[in-house]
C-alpha cells in the first residue's frame, strides 16, 4: 500500500534494536525497562474489577469522569499546581496522548519546539507529526543533566515557540529545583515561550520535593502540565494519563479528543479514583524500595569505576560508560546478558552514558551490578 | 527518617542483606550501620532473625494451629502472668493478647495434630486461668511475614522499553 510520506519518514525508535538484542536471549537481566516491576496498588485493581462487575463499560464525558478531575486537582495542590476541575484538566489515554494533544494544540506547522537532550524518546516524533521543526538544546553531565538558561541561548532556543521539558527525567533521573527553574521560566517569559512539562515521574522523587516549572510566576498561563498514573500507581498497562493547564490550552486539546479518542479508557478512570484516594501509603512504600535500590545501583557504578552521578527522581542512573555506548551495552549484552539502554538512544548529550532502570527486584539489580562490574574489570 | 529505621527498614524485608548492602541503600556509612544493626538489637527492637517458612513443601513438616484461649483473672494474677506461663512452652510460636471474643491468640506449632492437640488439652486447658479454649488447624498457608507463598510471578514486561 503506498504510505504517507509522513509515516514513511518516521523513523524507528532506537530503543527497538536492544529490545530485539535482549529479546533473543533468554537468559538476560534487564536493566532497560521504562516501567515499575511492581503491580498496581491491589485497592485500585479491585476497584477496576467492581466497576466491571457493575456493568460500567460506556463511554465517560470527554475530560474524563469529573469525580476523577476533582481528585486529580486535589492531589495537585501536594505541588502548589491549583486547577479548576471543571476546564482545566483532561483525562487522556496514557500521558502519551496528552503530550501528541499537547503538541497538536500548540504547535503550528514550521514552529520551533525547543527539546532539552537527552530525555523520552517520543518528544521529536510527536513535534514532527504536528508539522513543527525540533530545535535540540542539550543539557550537559557536568550539569548533571539539568536544563540552565546557558544552554538554552547557546542552541538560539530564543527563537523557539515552545519548549518540552521532562524533569523528573527519563533517562537521566536528573530533577530540577525551583531556583534551576526560575532560570528557565525567566527565559520562557523573556523570549515568550510556551512549555509543555511532562511530569510523570513527579511522584518519584528522593529526599527533595517535586518542582515544577507552572508554579513559576508568570509561568501557569504558559504551561501544560502532564502526569499520569503509569509511574507512580504502576498502571502503566492501564493507559491512564492526564492534562492540566489554563482553559484555552485544555479546550483545544479536548476539541482534538473528542474526535480522536471520544474519552479515555473507562475502567482505568475508576481504578484511579480509587489509587487517588486509598493509595498514597502503597506510593511511598514503593518510593521508598526505589530509593533504597537507587542508593545501592549509584554506589555500585561509582565503585566499579563508572561515573554515575546522584539521580534525584524517576527509577533511572545514568553512568558514564566512557565511550562509545553503543558498543558498550551490545558488548555487555553479549558478554553478561544484562540488558541497558545506550543513552545516545536518548539524543544529543546522552553519548557515552547508558540508561540504567532500576525499576527491578533488589536480588536482580545485585546480580546485573556483579556482572557489569566483571565486564568492566574485564574489558580493562 | 533516623539511621535505625532506615535499617530496620531493610532488616524488615530481608534480614540477611549484609552490612556493605545495607550502608549502599541507605546512604549510611558501613560503621554506622552496624551501630544501628547493634542498638536496635540491645533496645530489644530487633529480637532475632528468621526465615519465611512454608512449612507445607517441607517434607516432614509442620502442622500449625491458631488456638484462641480466654482466661479469667484474679486479683493475683494478670495477663502478663498469664502469658508469661504459655509462652515458656517451646510450642508457642507465637501469642498475642487481642481485643475481641477471647483474649489469647496462640499460633502453636508441632510435628503432627496429635501433638498439637494434646499439647492444648493437657499444658493450655488446665491452667486454673484458663476458662476455654477455641483451636483452629491452619489448613493452608498463603502468606506469611509479609510475603505471599507462590512459584514466583512470572515478569511479563517487555525486556526493553522507553
Ligand atoms: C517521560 C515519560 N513521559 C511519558 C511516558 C508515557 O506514559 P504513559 O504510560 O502515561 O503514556 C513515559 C513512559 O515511559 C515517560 O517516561
Amino acid at each position: 500500500m503506498r504510505l504517507s510520506d509522513r509515516a514513511r519518514d518516521l523513523p524507528e525508535s532506537g530503543i527497538r534494536k536492544f529490545f530485539e538484542l535482549a529479546e533473543a536471549r533468554d537468559d538476560v537481566i534487564s536493566l532497560g525497562v521504562g516501567e515499575p516491576d511492581f503491580s498496581a496498588p491491589w485497592a485500585a485493581r479491585t476497584a477496576a474489577i467492581d466497576s466491571l462487575e457493575r456493568g460500567k463499560t460506556s463511554y465517560t464525558s470527554n475530560r474524563g469522569m469529573a469525580a476523577l478531575r476533582e481528585r486529580i486537582a486535589a492531589h495537585h495542590e501536594r505541588y502548589d499546581q491549583p486547577y479548576d476541575p471543571t476546564d482545566e484538566v483532561l483525562v487522556t489515554t496514557g500521558a502519551s496522548e496528552a503530550v501528541d494533544l499537547a503538541l497538536r494544540a500548540l504547535v503550528d506547522p514550521g514552529d520551533t519546539v525547543a527539546v532539552h537532550e537527552p530525555t523520552y524518546i517520543s518528544y521529536g516524533p510527536g513535534i514532527e507529526l504536528a508539522g513543527g521543526e525540533r530545535l535540540t538544546v542539550p543539557t550537559l553531565a557536568a550539569d548533571d543533566f539539568v536544563l540552565t538558561r546557558e544552554q538554552l541561548e547557546a542552541s538560539g532556543a530564543a527563537d523557539a515557540d515552545l519548549l518540552v521539558l521532562c524533569y523528573p527525567n527519563n533517562p537521566t533521573g536528573a530533577t530540577m529545583s525551583d531556583e534551576a527553574f526560575a532560570e528557565v521560566a525567566a527565559f520562557c517569559r523573556d523570549n515568550d515561550l510556551r512549555v509543555i512539562a511532562d511530569e510523570i515521574y513527579a511522584a518519584l522523587t528522593y529526599g527533595t520535593d517535586h518542582a515544577s516549572i507552572a508554579t513559576q510566576p508568570g509561568m501557569r498561563e504558559r504551561t501544560v502540565v502532564i502526569n499520569g498514573f503509569s509511574k507512580a500507581y504502576a498502571m502503566t498497562g492501564l493507559r491512564l494519563g492526564y492534562a492540566l493547564g489554563p482553559t484555552d490550552a485544555i479546550d483545544a486539546m479536548n476539541r482534538i479528543h473528542q474526535y480522536t479518542m471520544l474519552s479515555a479508557p473507562t475502567t482505568p478512570q475508576y481504578a484511579a479514583i480509587e489509587a487517588l484516594d486509598s493509595c498514597d501509603d502503597e506510593v511511598a512504600e514503593m518510593v521508598g524500595e526505589y530509593n533504597r535500590r537507587r542508593r545501592l545501583v549509584v554506589s555500585r557504578f561509582n565503585e566499579m569505576g563508572l561515573d554515575t552521578f546522584e539521580p534525584g527522581g524517576a527509577f533511572y542512573a545514568f553512568p558514564n560508560c566512557g565511550g562509545d555506548d553503543e558498543a558498550f551495552a551490545e558488548e555487555l549484552l553479549e558478554a553478561q546478558g544484562v540488558a541497558v539502554v545506550p543513552g545516545s538512544v536518548f539524543g544529543a548529550g546522552g553519548e557515552g552514558h547508558l540508561r540504567v532502570s532500576y525499576a527491578t527486584s533488589m536480588r536482580e539489580l545485585k546480580e546485573a551490578t556483579d556482572r557489569i562490574a566483571t565486564f568492566v574489570a574485564d574489558r580493562e | 527518617m533516623d539511621a535505625e529505621r532506615e535499617v530496620l527498614d531493610v532488616l524488615a524485608r530481608n534480614a540477611r542483606e549484609d552490612i556493605d548492602d545495607i550502608a549502599a541503600q541507605t546512604g549510611l556509612d558501613a560503621d554506622a550501620v552496624a551501630e544501628a544493626i547493634a542498638t536496635l538489637e540491645a533496645n530489644h527492637v530487633v529480637h532475632g532473625y528468621q526465615a519465611v517458612v512454608d512449612w507445607d513443601r517441607v517434607d516432614e513438616g509442620k502442622i500449625r494451629a491458631v488456638a484462641e484461649i480466654n482466661v479469667e483473672l484474679d486479683r493475683e494474677t494478670g495477663y502478663d502472668q498469664v502469658a508469661d506461663r504459655i509462652a515458656k512452652f517451646p510450642a508457642v510460636d507465637a501469642l498475642h493478647l487481642v481485643s475481641g471474643d477471647y483474649d489469647f491468640a496462640v499460633e502453636v506449632l508441632g510435628e503432627t495434630m496429635q501433638d498439637v492437640s494434646r499439647f492444648i488439652s493437657e499444658q493450655v486447658a488446665p491452667m486454673p486461668e484458663v476458662t476455654q479454649t477455641v483451636t483452629h488447624y491452619i489448613m493452608e498457608t498463603y502468606k506469611d511475614g509479609g510475603v505471599r507463598f507462590e512459584d514466583g510471578d512470572d515478569d511479563d514486561r517487555l525486556s526493553v522499553s522507553p
